[in-house]
């Protein structure tokens, strides 16, 4: 790979030994692509988590002085202050998240904590050339705004904020954007639990690949483009797709193809639709609690539950979670969605997600959620999936079913 | 004469030198799924169910499964003196870069040959990431 004097300059470690472990990995992986060169980013997402690997890294790059370049956000943590009131969260673990979160913030990234920081926090513009990880930020970063990234691992992302550039392969290549599977949508997509449905039979059945939806008979609203995209990489890897006429890469199915054929053609029935949702189900009956916000809830989504819950009281038995940024938050208090939720007995919870070891008390729980993801990650026992509206009906009777 | 050694040319991902026993699979592997106190692969219905990766040349096709759970898994066998010794692949896609780097296990593909043709569980094989060979040693 050709490396410009100042990639050299970082290669020697005068721009300290943080900026050369980032270039570093970077290297490595534009070797394993054989990529000839770096190209600029303008900006990065890193898939923060409170594991141990990402802290080891973050922290070896923030001692080591690194300082991003380009604006760089985060993904949910958790905030060990607010957890620490409620459930008895692990020493060990708590202590990971901590220093996560001090580590991310030493290195200079944007504290956005949220899975969606696409709607608020750091947006690609089209065409843009960025690096963003986090499985469902990629595929809606690559097709529903435009703008190129490759799936990215935390480390990586976050090495290409430090160094503000990434290695030239996969999906910065026009010819690697080219479709690979021409998929018939023939099934009812009415609401954003339709999309959710349609992600998991589409990112199930094409696995590993560039899926090109047609029969989509009207634009899919930002939040069913949010589950289309989180829940294609569940049972499967999609970072990225098209819906010709609705997502803005190509206009037509050929051009989705580049001229190609697909090297794999299915349909999607609601036949198919409804054996997911059932497949997704581990019980009926009592649930503990609902968790929804995975990925991050919307403003509109907050707004949603609010006008659900609104003069309502949840059932004694039942607690009920909504993940969503701090800025969504912000916004949903200035609006009157978190008073209202929280007067039914509801909490709105922000920096966080499912997947994290804050949620110890529910591990021998059942939980109702609307998203498929959270179920599959799930730190607790058994799953109800089913959308918004039922959610919160479940939640006021104590059972679904 | 028939040599019981030879020695491949392949490509350095992630430099160093590595050898010990191959342990050979034809599925994917995802570290995540092996017991992080001993190495053992726990993933059910994996040809090498019950197989221990610890301190061999793992020898395997891909990897797979989410970036944060592959790493983890990695990093967390790492720490206890039990990554492979060196990791031989047929692709590579950038989370098993990412993990191999932090590790600092050895990380080659393209070998001169099919490497499930010729390196079989229990050779004894060198990985010199660096200079860009391995040598694999019969068993027996």
């Amino acid at each position: 790979m050709h490396s410009t004097r100042e990639e050299e300059r970082i290669l020697k470690g005068e721009l300290g030994e943080g900026t050369r472990k980032a270039l570093e990995l970077l290297v490595a992986i534009g070797d394993a692509y054989d990529a000839d060169r770096m190209i600029p980013i303008s900006r990065a997402h890193a898939a923060s988590s409170g594991q141990e690997g990402d802290l080891y890294f973050v922290e070896l790059l923030a001692k080591g002085g690194a300082r991003c370049r380009v604006p760089t956000s985060t993904n949910p943590v958790y905030d060990l202050k607010f957890f620490d009131k409620l459930f008895d969260v692990p020493r060990f673990e708590g202590d990971v998240a901590r220093r996560v979160m001090k580590a991310y913030e030493q290195v200079g990234a944007v504290l956005s904590w949220s899975c969606i920081p696409y709607m608020s926090e750091n947006i690609p513009l089209y065409g843009e050339t960025v690096a963003f990880s986090e499985s469902s930020a990629t595929p809606y970063v690559n097709s529903v705004i435009g703008a190129k990234t490759n799936r990215e691992a935390a480390q990586s992302a976050l090495a290409a904020g430090i160094i503000g550039k990434t290695p030239s392969y996969g999906l910065h290549i026009k010819e690697n954007r080219r479709g690979t599977h021409l998929v018939k949508v023939d099934a009812a997509l009415n609401d954003e639990f339709d999309y959710t449905l349609l992600g998991y039979a589409v990112g199930r059945e094409v696995g590993y690949g560039i899926p090109v939806l047609t029969g989509i008979s009207r634009q899919p609203s930002t939040e069913e483009l949010i589950n289309f995209c989180a829940m294609s990489n569940v049972p499967g890897a999609i970072s990225m797709f098209y819906m010709p006429g609705f997502t803005v890469e190509a206009s037509t199915v050929k051009e989705a193809f580049q001229g190609d054929k697909p090297k794999d053609k299915f349909t999607v029935t609601d036949r198919d639709l409804k054996q997911v949702y059932e497949q997704l189900q581990t019980t009926s009956g009592k649930i503990d609690f609902v968790m929804l916000g995975c990925p991050h809830y919307t403003l509109r989504q907050v707004e949603e539950a609010a006008r659900l819950l609104k003069g309502k009281k949840l059932h004694k038995g039942v607690s009920f979670w909504i993940c969503t940024s701090a800025t969504t938050k912000l916004l949903a208090e200035r609006g009157g969605y978190v008073d209202t939720i929280e007067k039914a007995g509801g909490h709105v919870v922000v920096d966080t997600c499912i997947d994290e070891p804050c949620w110890i008390a529910y591990i021998d729980k059942v939980g109702m959620t609307d998203s498929p993801k959270c179920a599959y990650y799930r730190r607790f026992k058994e799953a109800v999936v089913s959308r918004l509206s039922d959610c919160v009906e479940a939640a006021v009777k104590g059972r679904w079913k | 004469m028939k040599k019981s050694e030879i020695t491949l040319k392949c490509h350095k991902i992630i430099g160093g030198y590595g050898e010990g026993e191959a342990l050979v699979s034809h599925e994917p592997i995802c570290f995540y799924l092996t017991d992080p106190k001993t190495g053992v692969i726990r993933e059910r219905n994996h040809e090498l169910a019950g197989k221990n990766l610890s301190n061999k040349v793992l020898v395997f096709p891909s990897g797979k499964a989410s970036s944060v759970v592959q790493i983890d898994g990695l990093y967390k066998l790492a720490t206890r003196n039990l990554a492979p010794k060196a990791m031989i692949v047929k692709e590579v896609e950038t989370v098993l870069v990412v993990s191999a780097f932090l590790v600092k296990v050895p990380l080659v593909d393209r070998l001169e040959k099919d490497p499930f043709e010729v390196i079989h569980t229990g050779d004894i094989v060198k990985v010199d990431a660096d200079k860009g060979l391995i040598t694999v040693k019969k068993r027996g």
